[in-house]
């Protein structure tokens, strides 16, 4: 394979903050495999990250970057590309930073269907405090604010996305790269809001309070909890409870956000509208 | 052959090249347990020695899976490309 | 709109604000509804797609501000208003305007608090949170203006202020300004100073996108003209990037706040009603400013020499301008919509050389002339 990852990353920068074994990195090998595969140029990508170790992201990829508020990715990434529609948006954020903090906005984008890329790292925990429980940690798993165990359900956040009205939702693992390249190239060409939830580890955070404290064990763990789309729609609803499904979810077309508000401009210099 | 340039390693033979970045490897041990031909093993530091460069399949898992992108693949015969259609790679 | 000339309307405060703004270049506006700051973004809403700028009401307040932020970065002057209320949830990413120094104009249309307290009355009990309402020491510019033809003037200067600084702006008014209606001279885009934001022109390899020429500000690059830089909240160096170096931090921290405070002689706009031979100063701004004129010439019918200095610049709040004032009368009243908060300020810089009373009025309720002019002789008789 050619090293495309040297072509667009801040090699200054490296080697990164994150910890032996952390899917964030995995991630963003992905992410920068497919984005070379589209043959953009690096000037016309924009990528905004949120709070937490995964929205690190951003400041070790050389396009027009941003690290924002705890939650607001997205918020900041709809700013960018309703003022510049030419520019290809894309909002990386963690399962904390997207489905709690910054759920309301995760639906809205959705909602809109603004064209933009959501690249959500889940490690099912607030891994950069030190192990919090989020709102993707799976019932009855440890958490440091969940000593006995976490007593909320958790999203399904691609299903979130998919009912909110979004574009393209698809589900991969860091145990299978090939399929999240894949999967993340798909929903970078989809014109309209595009999510794609990478299931990751995070071995110091939550495989130290759950028994899974190597990179290779939460590996196998992962592993061992992802089944393809079609074989969960056959399990039993218990043997759904401990497992993730992993594919494609959602792929339709339909009007895009920056696409209407042209509209609305032409309405309007046409003086249309209710006066 | 092993050479050494930069904290570089590289290892090869006429038809692959694994190049390993000691500055960058955080011996997580990913690629060691998930090579399928068992290339690569750990030395003292926990960084990835390619101890069976022959038995090389150029399948890439541990490029692909190296949270650190501290491990590299090379034919060295041609370079070999992503296929994105299917995941798969492409000689 | 450009090559017409001066225009008489009858306008709204907040109609008056929209069309300052667009007269000043905003071409995004990004909003969520409430009271009583809504009028400005119909009017946004209604204008903004005639010129092909951009209007986007958000799911809430926060992400109104984020987006005004991600807006401004790729080269359109940004604005976003509010009140109270929603001001609070904007404080995070103000913060993060005034760190990534990302121009932006936030406008407060002042009702009582706190919380939803008094949502279609005026009150000026925002200035301080105007000042320090996101955490961390930063820089901060606050424009107060007092009837609805300066709404219209002052906010092409906080649009001027916030492209010149790259700061972020708070334009105050309150619920009576801002739902008050008078003429309005509305001038062509010639007739005005537009300031735009100082552009980069280095190479794209030498391009340091926090390294501020001799003003402290540093010119800027839109995001997708070919410099690729990195914005963050973290404290950083010139490069963009975060640092934990003790010298950067230092540097970096005093250079933001100090790019508006060593600038206050550009960015202070006061004005001085009979003060020459004043013996007693009222301090006002804001709506209380209309009254506290007025108090001036029913105090010199009544043969007492009151002056006032009305301050349409809060924040910086210019220090030696007070002093000065102290020093030449021996009284000085600060009348307010809140319970006494710019008069700390004037008392600070007053340094004991002139008696600094505050009058205050919280009860949703405007300050009116006659009241201040009974404090002054309150404190006359004593």
């Amino acid at each position: 394979m050619k090293n495309v990852i040297e072509k667009y990353i801040r090699k200054e920068m490296f080697p990164h903050i994150w910890c032996p074994g952390c899917g964030n990195g995995i991630v963003l090998g992905a992410l920068i495999r497919a984005i070379d595969s589209l043959g953009w140029e690096k000037d016309e990508v924009a990528m905004v990250s949120g709070i937490g170790c995964s929205s690190r992201i951003t400041g070790y990829v050389d396009f027009n970057t941003m690290n924002t508020t705890h939650g607001r990715a997205l918020p900041f990434a709809t700013g960018i590309k309703m003022s510049n529609p030419k520019l290809k948006v894309i909002a990386v954020m963690g399962d904390g930073d997207c489905a709690a903090i910054g759920g309301n906005h995760f639906i809205h984008a959705a909602r809109r269907n603004i064209d933009i890329t959501a690249v959500i790292i889940n490690n099912m925990i607030y891994g950069m405090t030190g192990g919090q429980y989020s709102p993707m940690t799976p019932t009855g798993k440890f958490g440091s604010t969940a000593p006995y165990g976490n007593i909320d359900q958790n999203f399904d956040l691609s299903a979130l996305a998919a009912s909110a009205g979004a574009s393209y939702v698809a589900r991969s693992s860091i145990y299978n790269p090939n399929q999240g390249t894949r999967f993340i190239k798909k929903a970078l060409s989809k014109k309209g809001f595009s999510v794609v939830e990478i299931i990751s580890d995070c071995p110091i955070s939550y495989g130290r309070m759950n028994k899974l404290r190597t990179p290779v064990k939460m590996m196998e763990w992962i592993k061992s909890i992802s089944v393809p789309k079609k074989t969960w729609e056959k399990l039993s609803v218990e043997e759904k409870k401990d497992k993730i499904p992993m594919g494609e979810f959602l792929d339709i077309c339909i009007p895009e956000y920056t696409d209407k508000y042209k509209e609305v401009c032409a309405i309007a210099q046409e003086g249309g509208g209710n006066e | 052959m092993v050479t050494k340039k930069d904290n570089m390693k590289v290892y090869q033979n006429e038809e692959t090249k694994i190049i390993v970045n000691e500055e960058w490897c955080k011996s997580c041990g990913i690629c060691i347990n998930y090579c399928p031909k068992k290339v690569l093993v750990a030395n003292e530091k926990g960084y990835p020695v390619a101890e069976k460069i022959d038995d090389c399949i150029q399948c890439m898992l541990c490029e692909l899976r190296c949270p650190d992108f501290a491990i590299r693949v090379e034919n060295r015969k041609k370079v070999a490309n992503y296929n994105m259609k299917d995941g798969s790679l492409e000689d | 709109m450009s090559d017409e000339k001066q225009i008489v309307k009858i306008l709204q405060g907040n109609e008056a604000c929209v069309e300052g703004a667009l007269l000043a270049g905003i071409r995004f506006f990004a909003g969520y509804p409430i009271t009583p700051a809504s009028e400005i973004a119909e009017g946004m809403a209604r204008r903004l797609p005639k010129i092909d700028g951009k209007f986007m009401q958000m799911e809430d307040e926060i992400a109104s501000m984020a987006a005004v932020i991600g807006a401004s970065l790729t080269g359109l002057k940004a604005m976003t208003a509010s009140s109270g209320p929603g001001i609070c949830l904007k404080q995070e990413n103000i913060g993060f305007a005034a760190i990534g120094e990302i121009p932006c104009v936030i406008v407060n249309a002042q009702r009582g608090g706190p919380s939803t307290g008094l949502p279609t009355k005026p009150s000026q009990g925002d200035v301080m949170q105007a000042r320090w309402g996101t955490h961390g020491d930063h820089p901060m510019i606050a424009l107060a203006p007092s009837d609805v033809n300066e709404i219209l003037e002052i906010t092409v200067k906080a649009v001027n202020f916030s492209e010149k600084y790259r700061t972020p702006v708070m334009l105050l008014l309150d619920e009576v300004i801002a739902h008050m209606r008078e003429k309005v001279n509305i001038p062509s885009r010639e007739q005005l100073e537009i300031i735009d934001r100082k552009k980069t022109n280095v190479k794209k390899d030498e391009f340091l996108p926090f390294k501020a020429d001799e003003d402290m500000v540093p010119p800027m690059a839109d995001f997708g003209s070919g410099y690729r830089y990195h914005v963050t909240g973290l404290v950083h160096n010139e490069k963009g990037y975060p640092t934990s170096d003790a010298e950067e931090i230092d540097k970096f921290l005093r250079r933001l706040s100090n790019k508006v405070e060593l600038n206050k002689k550009d960015i202070v706009i006061k004005e001085e009603y009979s003060l020459d031979d004043a013996k007693i100063a009222i301090v006002a701004y804001g709506s209380v400013a209309r009254a506290a004129q007025r108090t001036v010439k029913l105090a010199r019918e009544k043969g007492i020499k009151v002056g006032l200095l009305k301050l349409i610049t809060l924040w910086p709040f210019d220090d030696d301008l007070i002093n000065q004032l102290a020093s030449q009368v021996d009284l000085i009243v600060v009348p307010e919509m809140n319970l006494g908060q710019m008069v700390r300020e004037v008392q600070r810089a007053a340094q004991g050389k002139s008696r600094v009373i505050s009058y205050t009025r919280i009860d949703g309720d405007l300050i009116n002339p006659i009241e201040i002019l009974e404090k002054i002789e309150e404190e006359m008789s004593q």
